[in-house]
């Protein structure tokens, strides 16, 4: 029977990875591509996680911690930014995103 | 073989959730799929012996973070028709291109080259399990400074984003 190794779950965090930027790249709604960075973000836990059992060591674990939070703080600014740019334009679309002035 | 269910259900769930994560037209439908990939993903955090990574994943990702955004749909609205044309020309072409190069690259980097992370790297027998008590005692002493800053980090966006939420004209307007 096929046993799991590390080279699995990499490729499934490649695979993740890969999904999440092919979403990013073809959606307009702001919204979805935020979900798009989320799943990219953890297709990297997972590699972190992998890598730590691989290795043996805690590292892998506290750093998914960081990646975590940074995640979280880009997502309440991010959804802020989405929802102050709705209220000007209403629309989630970036497309109609072409000036930077407020 | 237990392991390898443990592997492929959950592996098969997060990429099935990805898919509808970028797929799906409703974006109610989105954000379930992420959901379902978040929790898959909690499932493989265990199976690799992160528990505590896990059960923050599910706290804070399946339920903080998505919940945010449940509220953002709810407040944007769902009945909005998304844009479908390309603003640059043959975007989604191109891009569907470069993903196919990357996927077809990794399944040959995966099955059939020689490179195996396994035999270029000798994994370590690591039976510890990552509960709170192990990661406190790395995260309180070796990352006590990047645990500082990412402090830091919170407390700014947490200020930023009430600063983005509130509504200088209509506040004023009040007064």
């Amino acid at each position: 029977m096929l046993e799991v190794t590390t080279d699995w779950y990499l490729t499934l965090a490649a695979i993740l990875f890969s999904i999440g930027f092919l979403g990013m790249m073809i959606r307009k709604n702001a919204l979805i591509m935020f979900m798009c960075i989320e799943l990219m973000l953890n297709a990297v836990n997972l590699t972190f996680i992998s890598a730590s059992k691989h290795f043996g060591q805690i590292h892998g674990q506290v750093f998914v911690f960081f990646v975590l939070v940074v995640a979280a703080a880009e997502v309440v600014v991010g959804l802020a930014i989405i929802v102050s740019i709705f209220r000007k334009q209403s629309s989630a679309s970036v497309d109609v995103l072409n000036v930077s002035r407020g | 073989m237990v392991e390898a269910l443990l592997f492929f259900a959950p592996a098969s769930l997060i990429i099935i959730g990805a898919l509808i994560v970028i797929f799906a037209k409703n974006p109610v439908h989105n954000a379930m799929g992420l959901v379902m990939t978040l929790v898959s993903l909690a499932i493989i955090y265990i199976t690799l012996n992160a528990t505590f990574v896990a059960m923050v994943q599910m706290l804070v990702y399946a339920g903080a973070v998505m919940t945010l955004f449940l509220f953002v749909i709810m407040m944007i609205g769902v009945d909005k028709k998304e844009q479908t044309t390309d603003s640059l020309k043959g975007q989604t072409f191109l891009v569907s291109g470069v993903f196919l190069i990357l996927i077809s690259l990794l399944a040959y980097v995966a099955i059939s080259s020689d490179f195996k992370w396994d035999l270029w790297f000798p994994p370590v027998e690591f039976d510890a399990e990552g509960t709170p008590q192990l990661i406190a005692g790395t995260l309180f002493t070796e990352w006590i400074f990047p645990f500082e800053i990412i402090s830091l980090l919170l407390i700014v966006a947490t200020a930023a984003a009430i600063a983005l939420a509130y509504d200088t004209k209509k506040r004023n307007n009040n007064a």
